[in-house]
């Protein structure tokens, strides 16, 4: 809470600067709002294109509808009042009547209902999507994972520009950019004209994930997955936000899609898998006996010693490790295949989704623990010339 | 209400009073202790208004922070708790008490009993909720402030609430208990009190959409009932009906919520079109065009408002069948709805209409809640509603029904009983003046939130894009005059009638008025009907 004397000095400035016309101008925001805006966003999508139809549809038959009916109101109002010498006539109660505007409305609606039909149904059909983003809501900010398709594997958070919460609390926005409370620090990319499947789910509360000229909206919602899905047609900008009550800062999760030509968006893809990877290991890393076996301990306590035991004797159908013939033999090849692909159908799953790091040291962890002690160092470098094969 | 306020024991002057052996309570007692429907209704409808205003305040302080972009009065904590408990004080302690108050002041004499069937319960079910409405107020100073889940509660957010969350929940089950007691009062009074001959197709129509529903009360407020008390076993007791980290689902307490909450919209509703069916064939001077269609078409919406509930949950991602279905269900209840506005306007036509206020407010009901009801079609189709749902478009709908519809309806029925509840007349000038106020600030609120929400502007943001800016101004500016209009209705309208200044009210002060209400005397003597009237044909006369 603010002191009062600086809530009475901003209001009265504001209201100054309101009268005054003195407030700064605020331009439209394309794929944002504009100022003033009368209807829903231009669409980018063809679903979008639908909902304006439909919505101008509904209008204009809604309208008409109103128009024809109150039109006769009126006409009763100003023809039958007792000031005009109105004698109240006596009908009441006609089956005829009753029945036709109770059917006429009926087709109306059924009339309304058919397109409608066709609409939701495609909105609804997520399936060969050419690409799949998870977007988790938090609060709040969201998370970004693509999960399938060019560029599976990013992943990002993204959050509200921390400057434009800032000048929401001051209460002053004489200065506010056109993409006030809409400015992130890492927007969505996509790519044109490609199906792009958004799974939607959240960490805490409920949030909702929607982005007017795309025509989606989706609930997030914690513990269950939901999806949607777009279509965009022109590269561009595109705002939305958090549409569902989500605690304080519910006003301040924005949506940024960013959607980018073919061409720019696999070099954004390049971009950022070089930025991830820069912040992964460095599998052309030479490593030292010693380090890389601490290393390969954790790896191994991780993944590994729940079925073969910290010991590495196994149990049961369990495989040892300690005293095999494939761990200690002098062809790391057999042993790294072994992790890449699995053995015994699946009983051993394969482990390719760890790092080249992390399974060159486990590997040659195990080549030296227990009583192996083989003394064979594995370079990550040997597993990216395996996983080549 | 000078006679009934003042002077139980001695109401008025007129034929009743020779028989009048009240002794009942005077002073404070005479309310505490009150058994009298008479009292009861007033009671409520006082604190109904009370709670009006407390709620008002609250949207106008959400106004106010809305007023320009940017935080200047409020922090987002308070915001969402004004949201919050504006949405709970309006319909829970302002709307549907107000019209238990019309129910317990007009249903004993539209149907010719002498009170409700149970005094005692009915008394109970009035005093339950001033311990909840001050739960609910007093939450605000509790640590952490007033819920701020929205009106809604949805899990798992008020898992995250402070302990007013509890009070909130607590003041809930209190008003559910007061509402369910209050339903069965009206349903067993209308059911078997009603006057010799008064069989049920000739009972009023605003008997009769009460009737409708208390049974919509009795099937729902024990819905939600459950729906909040597993919120709080997940709160306190280690459940997880809604947490999903524990495995629940926070889509099923929507599913429950909103089986509760859509008949609740039309149990704000029905008693609306009850007054205003009784309101239009009064000052048309012409009998309601079809009585029996009318009762059809509120018993078809009630049955219908029980399987539409998951229209207000497009968004989260049903199964295609379930969205058609909930699509198609809520389009079809706009027929019943159709035929009771072709009904009021059939009733119009060829009539000798005046405009006194009642009349004035039942016109502008009509006119401005079926644009309310336009826009909920719009809304019904699930594609359109995915761009609209939980933005500004459904704010301005849904104020559109409730405060267009259920409270100017409030308002229609305040202006026509009031000379039966006072005695005297209420000021017709300002009647009219406190009617074209509050028509034209309702519609510069509201109309504006329309662009809101079709350029998406989300409901519930304490602060916004600049280029929403200038609608919310305006809306802003309505506000104020909205609520200063509801200032003058009371202190220049309801004040004078209930101190008795006024010209004298006749029994029948509407020449076109029909029903027994208007058989007794102005204002009405504190015992009615206490031997079963005897009645015409039509069961709109006392015959002896």
């Amino acid at each position: 809470m603010k002191s009062i004397p600086r809530k009475l000095a901003s209001v009265l400035w504001l209201a100054g600067a309101w009268v005054g016309g003195a407030a700064h101008a605020v331009g439209d925001l394309p794929g944002g709002p504009a100022v003033n805006q009368l209807n829903l966003h231009p669409p980018v999508t063809r679903i979008a294109e639908e909902q304006h139809f439909l919505h101008w549809m509904m209008l204009i038959i809604c309208t008409v509808i109103f128009v024809a009916v109150f039109a006769v109101m009126f006409y009763s109002i100003w023809k039958h009042r007792r000031s005009q010498g109105a004698k109240s006539a006596n009908f009441h109660e006609s089956v005829t009547v009753e029945v036709v505007w109770t059917v006429i409305p009926f087709l109306i609606v059924i009339g309304m209902a058919l397109p409608a039909t066709k609409v939701l149904v495609a909105q609804k059909d997520t399936t060969n999507a050419d690409l799949t983003i998870k977007t988790t809501g938090y609060q709040w900010k969201w998370g970004y994972d693509y999960l399938k398709g060019e560029g599976e594997g990013l992943s990002y958070i993204s959050t509200i520009d921390s400057s434009h919460r800032a000048m929401s609390n001051t209460g002053n926005v004489a200065n506010a950019p056109d993409d006030y409370l809409l400015r992130v620090d890492n927007p969505l990319v996509v790519p044109v004209g490609k199906k792009i499947r958004i799974i939607t789910t959240a960490n805490d509360v409920i949030h909702a994930f929607m982005v007017p000229a795309f025509g989606i909206k989706q609930d997030a919602i914690p513990g269950f997955v939901r999806d949607t899905w777009f279509r965009a047609e022109k590269v561009g900008d595109y705002y939305g936000q958090c549409a569902e009550l989500c605690g304080k800062e519910h006003a301040y999760m924005p949506i940024h899609v960013k959607v980018l030509s073919a061409t720019d968006y696999s070099q954004w893809v390049e971009a950022e898998m070089k930025k991830a990877a820069a912040k992964l290991d460095d599998p052309a890393k030479v490593w030292t006996l010693d380090d890389i076996m601490k290393r390969g301990e954790k790896v191994y306590a991780a993944n590994c010693a729940a079925c073969h035991q910290a010991s590495g004797k196994g149990a049961g159908p369990i495989k040892p490790l300690d005293g095999s013939a494939i761990v200690k033999d002098a062809d790391h090849a057999k042993q790294i295949q072994v992790l890449l692909q699995g053995a015994a159908n699946g009983a051993m799953p394969a482990w390719k989704q760890l790092s080249d790091t992390d399974l060159a040291a486990v590997v040659s962890y195990t080549k030296n623990a227990w009583s192996n002690k083989t003394g064979q160092l594995v370079q990550p470098s040997e597993i990216v010339a395996q996983r080549a094969k | 209400m000078s006679a009934v306020l003042d002077h139980p024991a001695h109401a008025g002057g007129h034929a009743h009073d020779a028989h009048d052996h009240h002794h009942g309570p005077t002073g404070w007692r005479r309310w505490l202790f009150a058994t009298n429907h008479k009292d009861i209704g007033t009671l409520y409808l006082l604190f109904s208004f009370t709670m009006l205003m407390v709620g008002g305040v609250l949207a106008l302080l959400i106004r106010a922070e809305l007023f320009q972009p940017g935080l200047q009065l409020v922090n987002p904590e308070l915001f969402n708790q004004l949201t919050t408990m504006h949405g709970l004080i309006m319909v829970f302690g302002a709307i549907m008490p107000a019209f238990v108050g019309f129910a317990n002041w007009m249903i004993p004499l539209q149907i010719g009993a002498s009170d409700m069937a149970f005094a005692r319960m009915n008394n109970f079910s009035f005093w339950l909720m001033i311990p909840a409405a001050l739960l609910l107020v007093g939450s605000f100073f509790m640590p952490g402030g007033a819920p701020a889940a929205g009106w809604t509660l949805y899990a798992p957010l008020t898992l995250q609430m402070g302990p007013s969350m509890d009070a909130g929940i607590f003041a809930m089950h209190i008003l559910g208990a007061s509402s369910i007691m209050g339903s069965i009062n009206i349903i067993v009074t209308i059911l078997n009190m009603r006057a010799p001959g008064m069989t049920l197709m000739k009972m009023p129509m605003f008997a009769w959409t009460w009737l409708i529903t208390a049974y919509l009360l009795i099937a729902v407020m024990p819905v939600l009932a459950g729906a909040i008390t597993m919120t709080l076993t997940d709160r306190h007791f280690g459940t997880s009906f809604f947490n999903p980290a524990g495995g629940g689902d926070p889509v099923m307490y929507q599913h429950i919520f909103w089986f509760f909450g859509h008949p609740e919209v039309y149990i704000m509703i029905l008693p609306a079109f009850g007054i205003i069916s009784q309101i239009v064939p009064a000052f048309a001077r012409k009998k309601l065009f079809g009585y029996a269609s009318m009762v059809y078409a509120t018993s078809s919406i009630a049955i219908l408002s029980f399987i539409v509930w998951a229209h207000h949950m497009f968004t989260t991602g049903m199964p295609v069948t379930g969205q058609l279905f909930f699509m198609y269900a809520t389009m079809l209840i706009s027929v019943p709805t159709a035929v009771k506005i072709f009904n009021w306007i059939a009733t119009m036509w060829r009539g000798s209409m005046t405009f006194e206020t009642p009349m004035l407010f039942a016109v502008g009901f009509i006119f401005v809640f079926t644009i309310g009801g336009f826009t909920g079609l719009i809304l019904a189709m699930a594609p359109i509603d995915i761009q609209l749902q939980d933005t500004y478009y459904v704010v301005a709908h849904f104020h559109y029904v409730l405060v267009a519809g259920s409270l100017f309806a409030l308002f229609a029925g305040v202006y026509y009983w009031l000379p039966k509840w006072t005695g005297v007349m209420y000021s017709e000038v300002r009647g009219k003046i406190h009617f074209w106020l509050s028509l034209i600030f309702f519609n510069i609120t509201f109309f504006p939130m329309h662009f809101l929400g079709l350029a998406g502007m989300p409901r519930r943001y304490a602060d916004y894009p600049m280029q929403f800016a200038d609608f919310n101004a305006i809306a802003s500016i309505g506000s104020l005059g909205f609520g200063l209009a509801q200032v003058y209705f009371f202190v220049f309208v309801v004040l004078p009638c209930m101190r008795g200044k006024g010209a004298k009210a006749p029994a029948k002060p509407w020449d076109g008025a029909e029903g027994l209400e208007w058989e007794v005397p102005s204002p009405a003597p504190f015992h009615t009907f206490e031997n079963p009237p005897k009645l015409d044909a039509t069961a709109t006369r006392v015959i002896g």
